[in-house]
């Protein structure tokens, strides 16, 4: 099985070949009237679930279930789950609902983002020698844009896991303690807002073992918060004052949110998965000198724009910001001291994986890239899609690379037809956006130059 | 071996695209494998290069050639071409004008960072009729 979360239905895909295109690192194709995910290069954004229009491609999180495999399950909302809700003006009410469906504790995972903004924050003033500008290290998927593409960006992370994995290991030590139960026999899940963090949490990309048990998808769990959360309304009980971090952990659910907690920093915030790739390859090449810190969030707005939410991105900011306003600002302060903060640090380095390495002799590599532009120089440059690539240049590559045949062109069916069809006009054997006589319906208004 | 030759157009006046032509090289040349500091030099010089074209000499043509141990840049324009290039070459040395300016270019860095960077810078140039900058850089292996 792929580790991959985003996953395809198969019985679904049509073929259409809408995905190809948008994927921003080139990793879908369609074969026989079905996409598939070139694994390696994945870096589970997202893009292809948003845009399919038969909802073929999706991202798998983890069956409540699961609960049922464990005496005791934490679970560790992210804190984008809050900003899902209308009218909802106590976290509060969220994390008991948390305690209704299955979960016997709660752990903010912006309790530990707090502690890692006032990890950071010393830690920055301490490591003079770091690499500058830092750049983030808590989307899952610019770990991975990082690791495939931007070797020399590896060693400019912030040296720090992602909140939810903090949150896991804190939060499974705790449960342990107060329960006297064998850490084994405690389920440890995250509720997230992407399938980027799905799949860490199966296959941490710093941590040496995963820390948690399994992730719920934001979509899946709001869906079984709401009778819980209006019938404890409805209760008029007192609730539990579960909520353990202020507004400095909160609002890493929206981009900014963690350069905040930077002050005196030249901070660059980022967000969207193609800004984010045009900023790495300028920060690769110095050419924002002046920044100290970057933090890229690869979905708009941030956590808050990830796949798996519900409420558009704008709107949930906006909702997150007011619930901020009643925070104080910050629950954690000075808190993550002594031999804890080691836990905060990377288990094992990143290593660079060239996804896109054509191959690794260079030689070779040379040999390759040669037969791609000569192949390329014969295609006809459309971008059609009909190859199932996203583009004439990786149809040439996919040729290449011995992973297509370059009779799958549109235009080489074409002349295979027409050699089988016997002499006629070439246009009857092309689809209407490529034949190049026009029909008199399509004249008329000459489309202005 | 036949060495790879990439080719890319460079629109004059338009700064806000102006980088384009260096990061798709950057990509080719991650595809190849070769060592990520060449990469860096290459794409800055590269970049430093196309911001010339565009700011003063109205686009041009910028044509990469990559062997096994070398890659050439080489950057073509038709522009008015460098009356003194020692002078050009000075640190801080700058004509771009009033618009350039308010968009952070012209701090006359250009030429001497592609220097520093490149193994071999070469200027070819006649007033009136057009520039061309080639630099080499050695691939070790
Ligand atoms: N391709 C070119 N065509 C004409 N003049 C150029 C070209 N490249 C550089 N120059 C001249 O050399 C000067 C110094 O270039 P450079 O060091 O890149 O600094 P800057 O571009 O910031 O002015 C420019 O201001 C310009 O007068
Ligand atoms: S968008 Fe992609 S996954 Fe969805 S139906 Fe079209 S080809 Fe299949
Ligand atoms: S920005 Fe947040 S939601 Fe989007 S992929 Fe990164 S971690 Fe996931
Ligand atoms: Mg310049």
């Amino acid at each position: 099985m792929s580790k991959h979360a985003v996953v395809l239905e198969y019985k679904r895909c049509r073929g259409c070949t809408t995905c190809i295109k948008t994927c921003p690192t080139e990793a879908i194709r369609v074969r026989s009237g079905k996409a598939f995910i070139l694994d390696d290069r994945c870096i589970d954004c997202g893009k292809c679930i948003r845009v399919c229009p038969h909802k073929a491609i999706k991202s798998v999180g983890d069956s409540l279930a699961r609960l049922q495999e464990f005496d005791c399950c934490v679970a560790l909302p992210e804190p984008a789950l809050y900003g899902q809700f209308q009218n909802l003006d106590d976290i509060n009410l969220v994390l008991n609902a948390l305690l209704r469906i299955g979960f016997h504790r709660v752990y903010e995972v912006s309790r530990a983002a707090e502690l890692l903004s006032d990890y950071n924050r010393q830690e920055c003033l301490n490591a003079k020698d770091a690499a500058v500008p830092q750049i983030s290290s808590s989307c899952p998927t610019v770990l991975r844009l990082i690791r495939m593409r931007y070797p020399r960006l590896i060693d400019h992370l912030t040296n720090a896991v992602m909140p939810m994995e903090l949150a896991a290991i804190l939060a499974r030590r705790e449960a342990a303690q107060a329960t006297s139960l064998p850490p084994e026999r405690i389920g440890v899940f995250a509720i997230v807002p992407c399938s980027a963090k799905a799949t860490a949490a199966r296959s941490p990309e710093v941590l040496k073992e995963p820390v948690l048990d399994g992730a719920f998808a934001i979509r899946d769990i709001y869906l079984r918060l709401l009778s819980p959360m209006r019938e404890l309304c409805e209760e008029g009980v007192q609730l539990e004052p579960l909520i353990s971090s202020g507004l400095t952990g909160v609002g890493w659910g929206v981009c900014g949110g963690e350069t905040a907690a930077r002050p005196g920093q030249q901070c660059v915030v980022v967000d969207g998965v193609e800004n984010v790739i045009r900023m790495l390859g300028e920060i690769e090449d110095g050419r924002i000198p002046e920044a100290g810190f970057i933090e890229l969030n690869a979905c708009t707005q941030g956590c808050v724009g990830g796949c798996f939410t519900v409420e558009n991105p704008y709107a949930a900011r906006m909702r997150l910001g007011a619930l901020m306003n009643r925070l104080p600002v910050s629950r954690n302060c000075f808190l993550f001291q002594g031999p804890d903060r080691n836990l905060a640090k990377f288990q094992r380095k990143i290593t660079y994986t060239p996804a896109f390495l054509l191959d690794a002799d260079r030689g070779a590599a040379m040999e390759k890239q040669l037969q791609i532009q000569d192949l390329e120089n014969h295609l006809p440059g459309l971008h059609c899609g009909s190859c199932g690539a996203p583009s004439c240049h990786a149809f040439a590559e996919d040729v290449v690379m011995g992973r297509a045949s370059v009779e799958d062109c549109i235009f080489r069916v074409r002349a295979r037809m027409q050699h089988m069809a016997g002499p006629g006009e070439a246009d009857e054997y092309l689809p209407a956006p490529f034949r190049r006589q026009q029909p008199p319906a399509a004249k008329g208004s000459e489309p202005s130059a | 071996m036949e060495t790879i030759k990439l080719v890319y157009p460079v629109d004059g006046g338009d700064l806000i695209e102006a980088g384009e032509a260096s990061s798709k090289m950057k990509l080719t040349l991650k595809r190849l494998g070769l060592p990520p500091d060449v990469i860096r030099r290459a794409s800055i010089c590269m970049y430093e290069g196309e911001i010339n074209m565009v700011i003063h000499a109205d686009g041009g043509e910028a044509q990469v050639e990559v062997g096994m141990d070398e890659i050439t840049i080489r950057m073509t324009d038709t522009g008015p071409g460098i009356p003194d290039v020692d002078q050009a070459m000075k640190e801080g040395f700058s004509t771009a004008g009033p618009t350039a300016r308010e968009l952070g270019f012209g701090a006359g860095m250009g030429l001497p960072n592609m220097k520093r960077y490149a193994d071999e810078l070469a200027i070819e140039t006649e007033v009136g009729r057009g520039t061309v900058v080639t630099m080499k850089l050695k691939i070790p292996s």
